[in-house]
């Protein structure tokens, strides 16, 4: 049954802007993103949003909802009461373009300040040989769709726009950690990821997790197995000192 | 240059990269303010147990020992409270024997990953909840001191081991009646080994013990066995928060039901 639902929608460029209200006609089974664009098909048409796939797997339609980073595509408006107001805002830590449209670019740059996967020289491409048991943990962190929530509601960088060049996110230290866990990879990741990409920022209070759509446990196995790997390298005195005595040849590799 | 707005193409005027300005500290509608204030309410409860616990001086019945005050290290515990008999204290220290040993439990959940999210959520407010503002104009999160010293966690998880050996022991000599015959099986010694399981459950659940067992290794294929534990040990963190607070009410509620036998408030046949 149909309908007529409140909507407070962000409206505004280049952060200058506030809430507009909209009484808009609502149909069963639609969501957020459906009402969205009937307001920009019936009242609103230069209202900006940013969507591809309508199917929660592009990750472009991210926004807060209610104060709450989600996917408009994928939040139906039965979990709303008829009579609720739905206030609908861009996402915040990140600069706005126009309306529900933020510039996600802070993330591509954190992206490219990751070194890429690094395999040991001797071995050639089509040699990896790995087992399933040996990948199956970052595979978890490959079902990202890079929609930022994440990053967005991290608090490091939410409440705090200056620690921005020090911490690259949840997003890119699960990137880290993803890397740190493969077999093949070489790079040496624990000294950078405290000292370069701010995982020491990181006060595990796991909101990334609560809001990733892909209900990935970012928190739980890329930031604190990564946070456990750095204080094998750096605050832990009995594997220092292990290394030292045993030292075995090759590096982590051969692990 | 900051790199806040890296990325764009050159020649957006500066206003155009910033954040939408809204003023309000949150726009959530529902009750986040409730999960916060339940752990704050609850691990405040804890703490004014413990320190009542602590200073208080019936820890021991034969045949329970009072969780928080196991190991009982000190010439001032009573005889049979001793842990194997010895008190390598001696009698110089004449403050509560409990305090001796409260620094290991006690540092072990403080530094644990989940008790550092429950406290910074509900004490520090950092975040409340999420998406909600939190009230700091800085934050450096662990990056220095004090903060930097919970990467000590793993040593602390050693300790939590000794003392998960200790309580298990306490545990059997439960099963001894008052004069030490064999036998014994009260109300209190289902509650200390009810408490036990708990310990242990929430101890090997530890996210440190999950990189010791395997979680540092990147080949589980070489090293089957570890890669078994880990298995196990994933399985069990997955319920880690669920674990500490069980465990957590699990010792407290074991604690004073020793001291009220002890204190002959409870003292019904097989208490
Ligand atoms: S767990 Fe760490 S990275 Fe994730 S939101 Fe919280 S502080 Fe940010
Ligand atoms: S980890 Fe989850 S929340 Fe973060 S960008 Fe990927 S899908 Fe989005
Ligand atoms: S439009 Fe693709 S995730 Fe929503
Ligand atoms: S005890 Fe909670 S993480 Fe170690």
């Amino acid at each position: 049954m149909g309908y007529k639902a409140k909507f407070r929608v962000w409206r505004g460029e280049g952060g200058e802007g506030g809430l507009e209200d909209f009484v808009v006609e609502v149909n069963e089974g639609e969501v957020v993103l459906d009402v969205i664009h009937r307001l920009q098909a019936t009242q609103a048409p230069d209202l900006a949003v940013r969507w591809n796939c309508k199917a929660g797997k592009c990750g472009s339609c991210s926004m807060e909802i209610n104060g709450k980073p989600r996917l408009g595509c994928m939040t139906r408006m039965s979990t709303f009461s008829e009579d609720e107001t739905i206030t609908v805002t861009p996402m915040r830590t990140f600069p706005v373009i126009k309306d529900l449209v933020t510039d996600v670019s802070f993330n591509y740059q954190k992206a490219r300040e990751i070194p890429s996967f690094t395999p040991p020289d001797n071995v050639k491409p089509g040699e990896y040989r790995m087992q399933q048991i040996d990948v199956e943990r970052s595979q978890e962190f490959r079902k990202c769709i890079e929609c930022f929530m994440c990053n967005n509601v991290c608090h490091v960088i939410r409440d705090h726009e200056e620690n921005k060049p020090a911490f690259a996110g949840p997003r890119f230290l699960m990137r880290i950690a993803e890397l740190d866990m493969h077999p093949y990879d070489v790079a040496d990741r624990k000294d950078s990821a405290q000292e370069e990409h701010g995982l020491g920022y990181c006060n595990i209070t796991k909101c990334c997790t609560e809001v990733c759509p892909e209900h990935i446990k970012i928190t739980d196995n890329a930031l604190i197995p990564m946070k456990e790997r750095v204080v094998d390298r750096k605050y832990d005195p009995l594997v220092w000192l292990g290394n030292k005595i045993f030292k075995r040849p090759g590096s982590s590799a051969s692990k | 240059m900051t790199q806040t707005t890296a990325g764009r193409p050159t020649g957006e005027p500066a206003q155009r990269k910033q954040r939408a300005q809204i003023t309000a500290r949150t726009l959530r509608t529902d009750r986040w303010w409730l999960a916060p204030a339940i752990t704050f309410a609850a691990l405040a409860s804890f703490l004014v147990y413990g320190l009542w616990a602590i200073f208080d001086k019936s820890y021991f019945v034969e045949p329970y020992i009072a969780p928080f005050s196991s190991p009982c290290l000190a010439t001032s515990c009573p005889e049979g409270a001793r842990f194997l008999g010895l008190a390598p204290f001696g009698d110089w220290w004449t403050l509560p024997p409990g305090i001796l040993i409260l620094g290991l439990p006690a540092g072990f959940r403080l530094t644990c990953y989940y008790y550092r999210k429950g406290y910074y959520r509900a004490f520090w407010l950092s975040p409340p909840a999420c998406a909600v503002a939190e009230p700091h104009k800085k934050y450096t999160g662990e990056t220095r001191l004090p903060l930097i010293i919970q990467n000590i966690h793993r040593y602390f998880f050693y300790g939590a081991v000794l003392i998960a050996l200790v309580l298990t022991w306490d545990a059997v000599l439960a099963l001894r009646d008052e004069h030490g015959a064999w036998g014994h099986f009260g109300l209190g010694t289902l509650i200390l080994w009810i408490n036990v399981v708990l310990i242990w459950s929430y101890t090997l659940s530890c996210h440190s013990c999950r990189h010791i067992t395997a979680g540092r290794l990147n080949h589980f294929s070489k090293h089957p066995l570890r890669y078994k534990m880990w298995t196990f040990v994933s399985k069990l963190n997955r319920r880690h928060m669920l674990l500490a607070w069980l465990s957590m009410y699990s010792v407290m509620l074991a604690d004073l039901y020793v001291r009220l036998v002890a204190k002959g408030i409870i003292n019904f046949p097989l208490a």
